[in-house]
């Protein structure tokens, strides 16, 4: 069985300037945009659009649940850097993605949702399936548009891919009424989209970079903190030459591992709630702090009052309202990183004299690196991490959904190249990491990709199975597996005196024969001795494998910074 | 402290949702929001009077209003030399005596009385917001029975403010 991940998308260009229905004109708008795939759900709002579908012979891949189809377009933007397109109904159809959306905002993905809506003139009637999904959506939308006039339609599709994708990217909904993608229109595509109210910095300002580059001369305790901006912006590679030109040491955070080489000597690895110690550290004792494309976040930062207290902060953000809005900034750069990037290295600037800091910032790397205690009768989710980073190469895929697993993959997958990690960062969301994954393997049709998941969060999106059933999609689901929502329990291990409440499942779904329901092959392992060779089994597997991987009940994931606590409290480092 | 700001955005239906909906989210304080067509059709004014702590949350509120794709431009003009009006409609409990009063009272306000009932008497003031304060503190005695105010609209003046244009109701005290 060969998978059926590659497809002519078999898109018929039209010309332009001709009249056809509102339906036609969107097939036609997303064959100009370059969209090779698009994630969906049927329903009745949106039936004209899909009889469009089912005519042009785009791809499409139908979901079983449009927060399936969402998430999917989610990991596909995040893996291959072009905008996920997403189709679903009005109502409960719409009403089902908006997780998704609001999950794509947060971490700043390009979706274009498409959503169906009532006929126009039954608008506001409570009609059947009707929802009012701008109105839910203006929070969770980078923009968001009802289409109420034909004439309208190719304008709004174009804004909307030129607002997804530019700027900061994020997901722009446009909801679709069926009367309007039945009536007709003429098609013209070729306009220039005019936004006057947006217009995104993509080139820094000098005298700032300038003073980025002084500022870095000066310091004595230089790092920098790099974000998922970096990965948006493409500019890994400069960010690789700007640090080894400057030999600055290389902070990450949790959506931005991937965006500077993890094996590099001058990685400092991930800071945060569950970063590790160096890396806080780096944070806390730091004399500059050059953030480039991270929107300081609280689970990155702790308690504001103890953040990086000796340092003055450079921020390098496209999005203006990013710097200063949580942390006090010295050097504001409102541009592309790699744009700025490009200016620093440009700069050439005199690197700072910081032998001594990285010196003490290896001594910590080494006295105090991640640690856990292994163990042979039972799976260590650690050691579950390490061996799937080291049969992989380094090289997979890998998504997760939100909780105890993903800060274990994060911790001990070291990402050496860019775009190989769809995590639900901002938003942390549950049941993101399968879909995902599939939507990545649709990115990434060559490489392995390894959807690392917890047995609830799983439970949240299982039915997309049948995706990988259908088409044969070889992801790895694997589920590490500890009979509880992991990090809930934690939680209430450590702050609520161990008071279990409802985060320990009292039954649990046999996933082996869940996995054999949709005819993939599904593995049970619970022994630590052979973990290597099973995942070496369903990595080579030509097609889809679930591991359900049952590993230690009650391990933390550790170091960590409780809540309201700053860098320098971290708990749980190695003795 | 308190600033105004103006902005002008797309004249679109849902536009005044999206800005109310950005204030509400981002726990901004707005004291009051007035909304109107600009002399092109297409582009409405808005004035907002906010509360913010500091420089910082200034500095969020009009980062984010400049963030949303239908606002075209953003201004704090607190500082500026601006016109700023405000209309209130003041329903005041009068009784025929004392309703000549109330007659001479808003005469230096250069307000009117827009309606006479047969137990009150209703105010239309027009100025800034100190100047409706002010009206209003003197109209209190005789009991408000009911009120209502635009909130505050603005634009930067043509030229520096000049002397002439000292508010005119400073007389009272």
């Amino acid at each position: 069985m060969s998978t059926k991940l590659q497809e002519d998308s078999g898109r018929e260009l039209k010309k332009e300037n001709q009249e056809m229905t509102g339906s036609s004109m969107l097939i036609q708008a997303l064959a100009r945009e370059n969209v090779d795939i698009i994630f969906g759900y049927p329903g009745g709002a949106i039936l004209p659009t899909y009889d469009e579908i089912y005519r042009s012979g785009i791809r499409h891949i139908l979901a079983r649940h449009e927060q399936g189809a969402i998430h999917a377009a989610e990991g596909y933007a995040r893996v291959s850097g072009k905008p996920g397109v997403c189709v679903v109904t009005s109502g409960p159809g719409a009403t089902n993605v908006i997780t998704g959306i609001a999950d794509a905002m947060i971490d700043s993905l390009p979706l274009i949702v498409i959503t169906g809506q009532v006929a126009t003139k039954v608008i506001g009637t409570d009609a059947f399936q009707e929802a009012d999904i701008v109105g839910i959506t203006m929070p969770i939308t980078k923009h968001n548009y009802q289409v109420r006039d034909i004439e309208d339609l190719p304008r709004i599709i174009k804004e909307a891919f030129h607002i997804a994708t530019t700027g900061r990217p994020g997901p722009v909904v446009i909801d679709l009424p069926k009367d309007v993608s039945e009536a007709t229109g003429i098609f013209t595509y070729d306009q220039p989209v005019d936004l006057p109210g947006y217009q995104p910095t993509y080139t820094p300002n000098k005298l700032q970079i300038r003073k980025v580059r002084e500022a870095v001369t000066k310091a004595k305790k230089p790092v920098i903190l790099a974000g998922a901006g970096v990965l948006h912006a493409k500019g890994s590679d400069e960010l690789l030459a700007y640090v080894e030109q400057q030999q600055i040491p290389v902070v990450n955070t949790l959506l931005g591992l991937g965006s500077f080489p993890a094996s590099h000597p001058l990685a400092i690895g991930m800071a945060g709630m569950h970063g590790e110690y160096t890396a806080n550290m780096a944070l806390h004792h730091c004399d500059l702090l050059i953030n480039i494309g991270a929107r300081f976040d609280d689970r990155l930062t702790g308690a504001l009052s103890d953040f990086a207290p000796h340092a003055k902060v450079a921020h390098i953000d496209i999005d203006p309202a990013e710097i200063g809005k949580n942390v006090e900034t010295h050097i504001p750069v409102v541009g592309d990183a790699k744009e700025a990037l490009k200016m620093l290295i440009a700069e050439n600037g005199k690197p700072s004299e910081c032998t001594e800091w990285k010196e003490q910032l290896y001594e910590w790397k080494k006295e105090y690196p991640l640690w856990y205690e292994k163990d042979d009768e039972v799976i260590k989710p650690q050691q579950l991490m390490e061996i799937i980073y080291e049969e992989t190469n380094g090289e997979a895929v890998v998504t997760t959904d939100v909780g105890q697993h993903q800060m274990w993959a994060a911790q001990y997958y070291k990402f050496d190249k860019p775009n190989h990690w769809a995590t639900s960062g901002g938003l942390g969301t549950m049941g993101f990491g399968f879909p995902a994954a599939i939507g990545a393997q649709f990115a990434e049709p060559d490489k392995p990709v390894v959807s690392i998941l917890g047995d609830a969060g799983f439970q949240m999106t299982a039915q997309e199975m049948s995706i990988l059933q259908e088409l044969n999609i070889p992801v790895k689901i694997i589920i590490v597996n500890n009979s509880s929502l992991g990090m809930v329990r934690q939680w209430q291990e450590l702050f609520y005196d161990e008071r279990y409440s409802h985060s320990i499942f009292p039954i649990q779904p046999d996933f082996v024969k869940m996995a054999e329901a949709y005819n993939i092959q599904g593995w049970k392992v619970d022994d630590p001795k052979k973990v290597r060779e099973v995942l070496q089994e369903a990595l080579a597997y030509d097609g889809p494998v679930l591991l359900d991987c049952r590993v230690a009940k009650e391990e933390n994931v550790y170091p960590m910074i409780a809540p309201g606590k700053g860098h320098h409290e971290m708990e749980g480092i190695k003795p | 402290m308190k600033r105004t700001i103006i902005a002008t955005v797309h004249n679109t239906s849902g536009v005044m949702n999206r800005i109310t909906g950005l204030f509400a989210r981002r726990n901004f304080n707005i004291e009051s929001i007035t909304v109107g067509l600009t002399e092109n059709p297409s582009i409405s004014r808005m004035t907002f009077v906010v509360n913010v702590d500091d420089e910082r949350g200034l500095d969020q509120v009009i980062k984010q209003l400049n963030k949303q794709v239908d606002v075209l431009k953003v201004r704090d003009i607190t500082d500026e030399a601006i016109i700023a009006r405000e209309l209130a409609l003041i329903k005041v409990v009068a009784t025929p005596e004392t309703r000549g009063e109330i007659s001479t009272l808003v005469e230096p306000f250069r307000a009117s009385i827009v309606d006479v009932g047969r137990e009150s008497v209703t105010i239309q003031v027009t100025g800034d917001q100190q100047k409706i304060e002010a009206m209003i503190d003197l109209l209190k005695p005789y009991g408000i029975k009911e009120m209502a105010r635009t909130g505050v609209t603005a634009f930067k003046r043509g030229t520096k403010k000049s002397v002439l244009d000292s508010p005119k109701y400073s007389i009272i005290s």
